[in-house]
């Protein structure tokens, strides 16, 4: 694959895994669960244990989502018209966990232990329905955006878990395993009951929605699952324990980080227990739960979000007033275009880039902008184009059933006329998974 | 700059809604956003961190490219005036240079003062920001134009297109076909005695301030095109081509010379800005057709002067590449160019009244631009279909 773009910027993770203690709190967040309508199913003042529901889908009661530690819930925090923000537990620090049997059927243990709500589907990017029989499960063992996780690090010493997780997701559907040409583990490379396919190339090489469309691209009325390569440990872990274990080894990134490194965190795990320290104090950054291209905004006060393997800090830069941009050198900046200078240090400079858009929302201007970046079969403006006038029967012609709002984060990186492309894609999404329903 | 970053900050809450200056919203975005980089960040849920490059950056490199051929069309108007009046032992550099940047300014600022007026009004009429297409179109129109046009006229037919070209469809990014070609075809068809041909279009024959020469009798040169249309081969020799290389010949301000439009070109291929593969297949179109026709024998002119002469090279570099208004897919910009420089030669060599072909070309392919690219697109569906079908 040549298309993608690789950004290199400041405050990679140094390979040193920290601990953290146990912070009082964790939430999980309904919304990080795309398009799941929650059913609460605990009340305040609750005990729960590891792997106790905390909430369900409405229209799938078995899809349960349950809770990472053992505690008390402490608040069912609501919005607007009683919208589900976050269910709260405080942590009691036993991490006393519920048996499951590990002997029945694998789909029905998934349900039961609320793993099977960190997979996905594609079309539409949503969790999944267990009702549906997928064609394959496609899993991306790396991660090809700037300040991710190297998922290599993570295996080491989960291999065996790692291994498990694949066979037993290979009893409910045939499973590809997306590997990267950098990757030498053999844990990976001679990954048993699952296909293995090396890719390599830049970002978005590593979503799993690019190596779909390369393997077996997803045709109308087909569905595929897809997992995260570290959740897929969730599912050994469980397969061997018998309990489940929502560890995550997480990178914290970014160019306002004080010494990048990786931390082994809980799901919902509150932020402020990395963040302590890490931070200069009144610092006017940007804290972003997940990775900067597809991550979203936070605060300290916020919470790990289910699927994020990364937490990345960048400069807000809203207080930066840059004079003539449209015509200044600007050596710092990073641009694809040779307008800028970026082309001449090489791939070896790193850059602090902030958070401003750069630039003045446009009609799409530039031609072929998109299809430089976007490493699928697809042609991403006129797609773009067709769901933003609302005409699904285009947006399907298109190949819309393929993608996923986060292919298209390094379009809407490169993209002149900024306009917000994930945004678009994750609302055409919904729109049509409305109108099929 | 602090100092002026917090004037502007100071006077900002006057322009937003229910301040007393909120009719000059736009122009006072317009004017922060050119001062400053736009502060606005990202909102939850897209990409956090942008690539810096935006629609200003890129019109003011095509604006940039544009130059070099502005400045040589200014001192080939100061050239031509003196070449009429027969004084070019006379004449110094700067002379020539300045009478002719005096005969082009004004046309300069004629263009940018209608068509930006108009698309300010528009912009805070619809509530949105200034779009920063025009900064390329109102430089490209006094290039395509001859430089004796009317003032007046240019200002009509500047309005013209920026409305009924342009903000009719909705505006920069939108637009059919392009703004600057359509300015002059409408001069083209609306007063075709002064756009055109073998009369006296071409030179200035005035003094300007004090500057320049006024020629003695009324001068006729027409463009070595021309003179090749009427009259064939016999009109021009080696040294017209090695002048049309150069630039001295007659002609718009802005096409004459290959030099200056080559220096162009390098830059917008260079930066990216212009599709080389468009550009590209302008010359090859044009070559291949001018080979075919000379091949047959319906002309003399050998195929390698049609690139040189007229328009051609200029709008090839500049106006076949625009982005909006070409095709967008990638296959699609090879047989958009390649048609352009077809249709281009063939209107010069097949069309007994006018012997410029490269704008009727141009337009006609912005035309079929989406034609083209529903091919490739289509192509890509038919794709997806089938392989549904055959599962």
């Amino acid at each position: 694959m040549r298309k993608g773009l690789d950004v290199n910027l400041k405050g990679k993770p140094a390979e040193e895994i920290a601990q953290v203690k146990c912070p009082g709190e964790y939430a999980l967040v309904p919304d990080d669960f795309t398009g799941v309508k929650p059913k609460v199913v605990v009340k305040e003042g609750d005990q729960v244990l590891v792997g106790d529901a905390l909430f369900v889908d409405k229209l799938h009661p078995e899809v349960k989502f349950t809770s990472p530690v053992s505690g008390t819930v402490s608040l069912v925090e609501r919005g607007d018209r009683r919208k589900l923000l976050s269910i709260r537990v405080k942590c009691d620090g036993q991490q006393k966990a519920r048996e499951f049997d590990v002997n029945q059927e694998v789909l029905p243990l998934l349900l039961e232990s609320g793993l099977f709500g960190y997979f996905r589907s594609r079309p539409y990017d949503v969790v999944a329905n267990p009702e549906d029989k997928p064609k394959a499960i496609f899993v991306s063992a790396f991660n090809s955006m700037p300040l991710s996780q190297d998922f290599e690090l993570v295996l080491k010493g989960q291999e065996q878990e790692f291994q498990t997780g694949l066979s037993a997701l290979a009893k409910v559907a045939k499973v590809h395993l997306g590997v990267s040409a950098k990757q030498t583990v053999k844990a990976l490379l001679e990954a048993k009951d699952c296909e293995v396919t090396i890719f390599d190339g830049p970002a978005p090489a590593g979503n799993v929605g690019v190596q779909i469309n390369h393997v077996s691209p997803i045709n109308k009325g087909e569905v595929v699952w897809t997992l995260g390569a570290e959740e897929v440990i969730f599912v050994g872990r469980l397969m061997i324990t018998g309990k489940v274990d929502l560890t995550r080894t997480i990178a914290l990134a970014g160019s306002e980080v004080r010494s990048p490194k990786y931390y082994k965190v809980l799901v919902g795990q509150k932020l402020t227990t990395l963040l302590d320290g890490q931070i200069e104090n009144n610092a006017h950054v940007r804290i972003i739960d997940g990775n900067v291209m597809t991550g979203l905004k936070t605060t300290a006060e916020g919470f790990l979000g289910a699927h994020k393997t990364e937490v990345n800090v960048i400069p807000e830069g809203d207080d930066n007033a840059e004079l003539l941009g449209w015509i200044m050198p600007r050596l710092n900046e990073f641009s694809t275009s040779r307008s800028y200078c970026s082309w001449l240090f090489g791939k070896k400079k790193e850059y602090t880039l902030d958070a401003r858009i750069k630039g003045g929302e446009r009609r799409m201007i530039m031609s072929g902008e998109y299809d430089r970046v976007f490493p699928m079969d697809i042609y991403a403006g006129y797609l773009v184009k067709a769901i933003i006038t609302g005409d699904i029967d285009r947006q399907e012609a298109l190949g819309i059933y393929e993608v996923a709002p986060e292919d298209f984060a390094i379009a809407e990186f490169v993209d002149s006329s900024k306009l917000e492309l994930q945004r678009i894609v994750r609302e055409g999404l919904d729109i049509l998974r409305k109108e099929n329903a | 700059m602090n100092a002026l970053r917090n004037y502007l900050d100071k006077i900002k809450p006057n322009f937003e809604e229910g301040g007393k200056l909120h009719a000059f919203q736009s122009l006072f975005d317009g004017l922060e956003t050119f001062a400053f980089v736009p502060r606005t960040t990202s909102r939850v849920g897209s990409v956090n961190i942008h690539d810096a490059i935006d629609s200003k950056r890129i019109m003011s490199f095509v604006v940039i490219a544009l130059m070099p051929a502005l400045f040589f069309g200014m001192y080939n108007v100061g050239y031509q005036n003196a070449l009429a009046a027969g004084q070019l032992e006379q004449a110094t550099f700067w002379g020539m240079f300045f009478y002719g940047f005096l005969a082009v300014l004004p046309k300069i600022i004629v263009s940018y003062v209608v068509g930006l007026g108009i698309e300010f009004t528009i912009a805070q009429w619809k509530h949105e920001e200034i779009q920063e297409g025009f900064l390329v179109s109102g430089i490209l129109i006094p290039m395509i134009v001859p430089v004796t046009t009317p003032l007046w006229m240019l200002a009509i037919a500047v309005a013209f297109s920026v409305i009924l070209a342009k903000e009719i469809y909705g505006g920069t990014g939108m637009n059919i076909f392009n703004p600057a070609l359509v300015t002059r075809a409408f001069l083209f068809f609306s007063y075709p005695s002064v756009m055109t041909g073998d009369s006296t279009v071409w030179i200035n024959q005035q003094s300007i301030l004090g500057l320049g020469f006024t020629a003695p009798e009324a001068y006729t040169a027409a463009t070595p095109l021309g003179q090749a249309a009427t009259e064939g081969f016999s009109g021009f020799d080696c040294a017209t081509i090695h002048d049309a290389v150069m630039g001295f010949i007659p002609g718009s301000v802005g096409e004459t010379s290959i030099i200056a439009i080559a220096l162009g070109a390098l830059l917008l291929l260079w930066t990216g800005v212009a599709s080389w593969k468009t550009m590209l297949s302008v010359f090859v179109g044009g070559a291949l057709t001018g080979l075919l026709m000379q091949a047959t024998g319906l002309t003399a002119i050998e195929w390698w002067h049609h690139l040189v002469l007229g328009g051609f090279a200029f709008g090839a570099v500049f106006m076949a590449t625009d982005p909006v208004t070409s095709a967008r897919t990638e296959g699609g910009k090879y047989i958009y160019g390649l048609l352009i420089g077809f249709i281009a030669v063939m209107v010069r060599v097949l069309n007994p009244g006018y012997p410029e072909g490269m704008m009727l070309a141009i337009l006609l392919m912005n035309l079929f631009a989406p034609l083209i690219d529903y091919c490739f697109v289509e192509a890509n569906i038919s794709k997806r279909a089938k392989r549904a079908i055959n599962k």
